[in-house]
This record gives structure tokens, sequence and C-alpha cells, in this order.
């Protein structure tokens, strides 16, 4: 670990990538459009080039560009890549697919889904080599072995024997990394590696990452959203928006001295902030509750929430912690084995049959996902509509009017009431699920993960919308996140969930400040900041890891 | 009131831009269909036209003799007369209502059928699901022909029970159908969010569900009519589909397959309207799997 320095004094040798003029387009409707328009970088021996943008600035296109390709409904229209000599756009398919795997390797963000899950991961790393013929099986099982050890996974010797649904997520990951280096690739293009993982797992990733780099001198190209986690893998930083540079500039002199408005309102997105109020009288309470999905699998154990009129609850916690389980038992889609749900003081039945109407109404819920969360089939009237009709029975032009006012509420307009949810952005969709519950004249909105979907800008007009409401018409939130910036923008209250317990609840700024509980430690600690010296720092700090210190915490 | 009234006014327009806009879609669309799609669309068209316009289309009635036995083709009757002496190309076109109507109607009510069911047992799961799906599978261990035979010489061949056993029997593949790709539907966060909301079963039925699992249903809508078709035909021809004295393709091959020893083209004309329709309904509906599926050749 004490050779993880600082990503500058990092020594770069000759050029080994130039991409010039790079120019990609992508088929829709038989109409080829650019998506790529006209990018150059230069990449050296040993070097980390971080690219970085919203969703369609063409970050992963122009990751799987300079390994030559172009994938199905797209084709590269212009420029050139070259790699060490050799023009990837020339070259024949045959010389191409040679490098790949062997000279030029590529680690998708869900390893998950990359693996096949029918071979043993050690099968699926050395399969490379084997196929150049470069060393033999028990070789390349002994180098597959070492690699396993120097990412730090546990049981070097073993994990590659399993199946990859038999490891968790953060560890495939990993055996992902392993399986790019058996070749000793001159160039990694890493993307998104580590968007899939929790805050605490996403730290290990990086510094194996960041070490094995490093120790084989493998120049890469890492492509990611999130500025604070660029900002300690990559020597270089690029800007991208719709396809074209931003800016580009050393690490370093980027962080501190961004010369664009584009970069600095990426930069700015992390300060927002909420002055927290002091909770009144509780709407919701939610009382020893205990939960399982069958008979078994124990997902909330003796849970205890609190939420205020009028105020916002953050909970927050990794996956499989119970945070959307808590919200399926509120909500009644998952009647709970032991507790109660308690709302304006009244217990409420615990299975969503038995709830009346109005209880139903009370209580809405925005989705992660605005995608699944909307019909595809049915037009912002419809969606807006259904609830206004349902719950109030208004029809005709009432109806109207209120869509037409709901609308205005979330900054859109009626021009939008007869798109299909494919026909609005991502925010958008966002904003139409916000109306939905808003049409029913809820008293509290379970958020769950309602801005992870989508890109840093479009979050915070999302975060400052549900401000302005709950202030206008004071809803209370339940927002379940697992993302503390986000906890630090909107929420009055904390709780800390960990393995289907509360590990902390309390006002944000007692929640926030030290001393932590250790779990609290551990997920504060965890979230990257803007700095590139962070995950060092951290590192050095840390005498355990977080796979072991969960362990003693279980 | 006047501000929920001008409000109205405000969506109106919109509304109806948005209606033209689906049209000229739906055209644009049908532009670029390949040559192979036009060619069903337009033989698919022209049997709808004879079915609806028999009675004007047709030279003589349905069932009357009008002529001899057997007569070859000329000017009287451009395409001779059958065994009893009734005009062929009459019959054809009455031959198209019957046989097309019915086989319409059968596949339509095993669709409803097998639909509902299918949808009802992907939203409920558990032993709903169960009950229905091992009935289907009982139901679809039978060879399906000798069963409806089975059926009919139980019940008695009327139209009315013709369409009932076919369209049970057929309802099986639907149902198989519709229940897994609304399996995938169901998981849906706004199949939640109408359940949450307190909506009933029909309405997640018919609004969440059914909406975006209409283009595979569509398509399969199609094949299945081809087979309902075939499957009517072949019992019209073993005497027990539609009856007679009522034109069906099915049995006008059979009535008249003494004349293909004497080299006589006729009675392949009824079996190859029923190929040509079979052929016609296969590629359209190949297209249009072709354009839902979005798949690149």
């Amino acid at each position: 670990m004490n050779n993880a320095k600082p990503s500058s004094t990092r020594t770069k040798g000759d050029l080994l990538l130039e991409i010039r003029n790079l120019q990609i387009e992508g088929e829709s409707d038989e109409v080829w459009r650019p998506i790529v328009k006209g990018v150059d970088f230069t990449l050296k021996r040993g070097e980390v080039l971080g690219l970085i943008g919203e969703s369609g600035a063409g970050k992963s296109t122009i990751g799987l560009a300079a390994m030559g390709y172009a994938r199905g409904g797209c084709r590269i229209s212009g420029g050139s890549v070259v790699f060490d000599g050799i023009d990837l756009l020339a070259a024949s398919e045959e010389t191409r697919r040679k490098l790949r795997g062997s000279r030029i390797a590529y680690v998708a963000q869900s390893a998950a889904a990359s693996f096949n899950p029918a071979h043993r991961l050690i099968e699926q790393t050395i399969e490379a080599e084997l196929r150049e013929g470069l060393r033999t099986a028990a070789d390349a099982e002994k180098d597959a072995i070492e690699l396993y050890g120097r990412l730090r996974l546990p049981n070097p010797g073993e994990i590659g024997f399993r199946y990859p649904h038999q490891v968790s997520g953060g560890q495939l990951q990993r055996a992902m990394t392993a399986m790019a280096m058996t070749c000793r690739p001159d160039l990694i293009i890493f993307d998104e590696p580590t968007t899939a993982l929790d805050v605490t797992t996403q730290v290990e990733v990086l510094a194996a990452i960041r070490d094995i780099v490093e120790q084989f001198h493998t120049a890469a190209i890492y492509i990611t959203h999130d500025l604070a986690v660029v900002a300690q893998m990559a020597d270089r930083i690029k800007v991208l928006r719709y396809g074209k540079q931003v800016e580009e500039a050393p690490t370093r002199e980027m962080l501190t001295n961004p010369r664009e408005d584009y970069t600095k309102s990426l930069w700015s997105v992390r300060k927002l902030g909420k002055q927290e109020q002091a909770g009144g009288e509780p709407i919701l309470q939610v009382k020893n509750v205990t939960a399982a999905y069958g008979n078994t699998v124990r997902v909330l154990s003796n849970v205890t929430v609190t939420v205020p009129r009028g105020r916002t609850v953050a909970v927050v916690g990794e996956s499989g912690s119970g945070k959307s389980t808590l919200a399926r038992v509120i909500t009644g889609l998952l009647p709970p084995i032991e507790g109660q749900i308690i709302f304006n003081g009244e217990a409420l039945p615990p299975a969503l049959k038995e709830r009346s109407s109005d209880t139903l109404r009370r209580i809405q819920m925005i989705y992660q996902m605005p995608d699944t969360a909307l019909n595809p089939r049915q037009t912002v009237y419809e969606v807006i509509g259904r609830p206004i009709e349902f719950y109030r029975g208004l029809t005709g032009a009432k109806k109207e009017a209120r869509i037409v006012e709901l609308l205005k509420l979330i900054e859109m307009d009626e021009s939008y009431v007869d798109r299909l949810p494919s026909e609005l952005s991502g925010g958008q969709k966002q904003r139409i699920c916000i109306a939905r519950a808003l049409a029913a004249e809820p008293e509290l909105i379970i958020c769950d993960e309602v801005t992870s979907a989508l890109d840093q800008i479009v979050q915070e007009g999302i975060l400052q919308l549900l401000m302005r409401l709950q202030r206008e018409l004071n809803v209370s939130y339940l927002f379940i996140t697992h993302d503390i910036a986000t906890v630090r923008a909107i929420s009055d209250e904390i709780v800390v969930m960990f393995q289907g317990r509360v590990v902390q609840q309390g006002p944000k700024t007692q929640v926030l400040s030290p001393p932590h509980p250790p779990y609290t430690e551990l997920l504060l600690s965890s979230v990257p900041e803007m700095d590139p010296d962070w995950l060092t720092n951290l590192l050095a700090r840390r005498k355990v890891t977080p796979e072991a210190m969960k362990a003693g915490d279980r | 009131m006047s501000e929920s009234a001008h409000a109205g006014q405000a969506i109106v327009p919109q509304a109806r831009i948005g209606r033209r806009g689906r049209m000229s879609r739906v055209w644009r669309v049908l532009r670029k269909a390949p040559p192979t799609a036009w060619f069903g669309m337009i033989v698919i068209a022209i049997y709808l036209i004879a079915a609806v316009f028999a009675p004007l289309l047709a030279p003589y009635p349905e069932t009357e003799l009008v002529g001899g036995a057997f007569e070859p083709w000329g000017e009287q009757f451009i395409l001779g007369t059958d065994q009893l002496g009734r005009d062929m190309l009459s019959r054809l076109i009455y031959g198209a209502r019957n046989s097309v109507g019915i086989a319409f109607m059968t596949t339509m009510l095993s669709f409803i059928l097998g639909s509902a069911l299918g949808l009802m047992a992907a939203i409920s799961r558990g032993w709903v699901d169960q009950v229905l799906s091992r009935a289907v599978d009982v139901l679809m261990s039978i060879p399906q022909l000798i069963f409806a035979l089975v059926l009919l010489s139980i019940v008695g061949s009327s139209i009315f029970n013709l369409v009932v056993i076919i369209a049970v029997l057929d309802s099986t593949r639907v149902f198989r159908l519709s229940r897994s790709v609304a399996q995938g539907v169901v998981v849906m966060d706004y199949v939640e969010a109408a359940r949450l909301r307190g909506e009933k079963l029909p309405w997640i039925m018919r609004r969440e569900i059914l909406p975006n699992i209409m283009a595979p249903l569509v398509a399969e809508f199609g094949l299945r009519f081809c087979f309902v078709f075939l499957t009517m035909s072949a019992l019209s021809f073993l005497g027990l589909g539609i009856q007679p004295p009522t034109a069906d393709w099915g049995s006008m091959v059979r009535d008249n397959a003494a004349l293909i020893t004497y080299g006589d083209v006729t009675p392949l004309l009824p079996a190859g309207a029923i190929a040509l329709l079979t052929v016609a309904m296969n590629f359209v509906v190949d297209w249009f799997l072709h354009k839902t599926s979005g798949l690149r050749e």
C-alpha cells in the first residue's frame, strides 16, 4: 500500500496512442447522426487519461474506438486511431482482433453481465492468453492467482475456482481487471468500472486498479461521470460534452482552475445544501419492524424510523442494507412479520389490499428509474390524469386544468401533455413521476434513489424542485439514497442502515459530525472527495479493509 | 371555472396534433415497407373486399344450381361449375366470406380468451398461475386436430361448436405467449405504481400491461389466423367443418377432387386461395415482427 504514490509522480514513456479528429456516427431510424464530432488526444505509456462527461457525451464510444471498435449501430466515419504505430482503422479485422485482449484490454462497467456464468473465473481470466498461445495453462493459472493477490482479492488461491455468482460485485470487478491484466497489455480501457458498486467497495477497487496499473506501467483510459473518482485515478482529465471536447488539462490544474463554464458547473453541483430544520410531530412511525422474503431471508430486523411532518428523512446505506425493503414495508407491498407502521397516529393495516384508497393516496412513491416507472404507452396526460381521476373523481375540463397546474408546479408546461415517455429526457421523465405523485395530493412521498440514474446537473434540478415543493406544500419525504452528497443537500434527519438494521438515526449535523459509530465512519470516509490525494491519504489512514470491518460488525 | 375552460382549450388542439402526428407516422412506416409486405397487404385487402362485397361481386347466388355438373371454364361460367352445377367463381367469392369470416371470429375469440387468462396468470402468480398453466399443458398435450375431431363428433358440427372448440384449443398457445411476455412487463415499476394507487386487476391488465405486449400479440394473431384457417379447412375437407350447402374452400376441394384425375385444375383453385392467403399473412407478419422487434438483418 505504501507504493501508492501521488499520481503526478508517475513516470511517462513515449507515445502509445494517438487519436486525431475522431468522428463516430450512430444510426437511428435509418439516419446516421454524429455522436462524436472530432475528438483528439494522445496517450503516453504509463499514463492515465480520465474521460468525463454526462451520459450521451460519447465517452464510452470513444473508449471503444480506441480499440478500433464501434458497437452495433455505430460506425467510425472519420479521423485516425494510431496505436503504437499501427493505424487501427486501416488495419485488417484480423490485426485488430489480435491486438484486443493481448495489447489492448477493456474493463466493462458491469462485470456481472460480462462474465459467462457457466465458467469458473480463472478459466475466463486466462482465456485470452491461451488463445494467443502466450503461456501454458498451468503457468497462466499461476500468474492469474498472483494477479488476484495483487488486486487484494481474498483467498487468491481459491477464488478463481468459483463461479461468477459466488463472489461479490466488487470482487468480480477486480477479477475482470485481472483478466485484462493477464497479457500485460499496453493499454487498458476502464469504462465506469466502479459505478455499479457501493462506496465502501468502490474504494477497494479503485485502490487495486491504481496500484496494478502503476506496477505494470500500463497506460489507461478511465471513463467515468464521477469527478471525485477520476481525480484519484487520472494524470490528465478530458471533459466531453455532446461528443466534443470541452477542455483538457492535468488533473490538479483542472481541479483547482477549470476554465470553461461547463466544467465549472460540473464542479459546483456538489455544493448544494439545505439548512436543517428540527422535526415536529411525527407523520410516519415505523416501529420495531422485522420483515423477510419467504420465511428464511430476514431483510429487516427491528427497524424503527420516525419521519416528522414537513421534513426530509434520508435513509442511507449500501445495497443489501434493506433501504428499499423498508419502502416496500411502508407501502404495504411486503407485510412485516413483526412491528407496526403508524401513519398520522393510526396503525396502518400491514397489507396493501387492506388499506383504504384514501390511505394509499396519502403515501406516494417515486422510483429510481423513470424509464421503468412510466408506462411507455401512456402519454403525460394519462400518467398525471389517472390519479386525479382515481382519487378525486375529476374528469374533463377540471381534470385538464389540474394537469396543467401540476405541470406548472414541476416547471413544465401544457405543451407536454401529449408526449410519450420516449419523447422526454431523463430529467423530464423524473419530473413527470413527481407530478404523478403530487397529483394524489400526498402527505408523505417515498423517494427511492430518485436521482441516482440522472446526470449530475439534472440531479441538482430535481433536488431543488423537491425542496421547493416541500416548502410550498409541506409534504414529508422519506428519501432513500446511497449518495452522501444528496443526503447533505436535502435532508433534515439521517437514518444509517446496515444489513437490515438501523445503525444510527438523528439530525443531519449530528450524524455527519464526529464521533461516528464504526459503520457510519466507514461509509462517510468512503465517499470520494475532489482532492487528488484523497485516496492515498485514506488508504494510509485505514488499517483494516472495509471487508474485514464489515465482517467483524456482522 | 373560466380558468379550467381556458385550459381545456389549450389542450384540445394539442391532442389533435398528436393524432395527426400518429397518422403520418403510420404512413411513413408503410412507405418504407418491403415489396413482400406490400404484396401481403394487397392480397389481404382483396380478400377482405371479396368477403365484404361477396353478394355484389359474385355473378350467381351461393347455393343455387345454375348449370350442369362439372361444366368446363367458359363464357357463361368463368371457372366452370361444381359437382352439383353451382357456379365455381361465385362459390369461391362466397367462400372468402365464410372461411375467412369464421376463421377471423375464431381467432378473435381465442385471443380474447387466451390473452385475458394469460395476463391474469402473469399478474396473480401463485396458485392461479399454476392451475391455469397446468390446464393449458393438459390441453396442449393432445394433438389439436384429433382432439377437435373427437369433440365435434360428440357435440355435432355446427358453426357455433366449430368456432368455440377451435378457439378454446387454439387459445392455449395465445395463453402461453401472453403470459410469458406479460411476465416481463409485470415486474416494471409502473405496474407496481398502479398497484400502490389501488388499481384493480382489470385496469392493470387493460391499461398498464396490454398496450405493452400488443406488438407480439398482433404478430401472433396473424400466424394463429393462418393456423385456424388451415385447421378449419382440414376439418371441412374431412367433412366435419362448415356444412353444405355453405360455400367453404376446404369442402370445395374435397367435393371437386375427382376432377384432378381428368387433368382439370379447378379443385386446386380453393386450395390456392387458402395457400395465397397464408403466404400473404406471413409476409405481413414477418415485416411487422421485424419492425417492432428492432431486428437488423
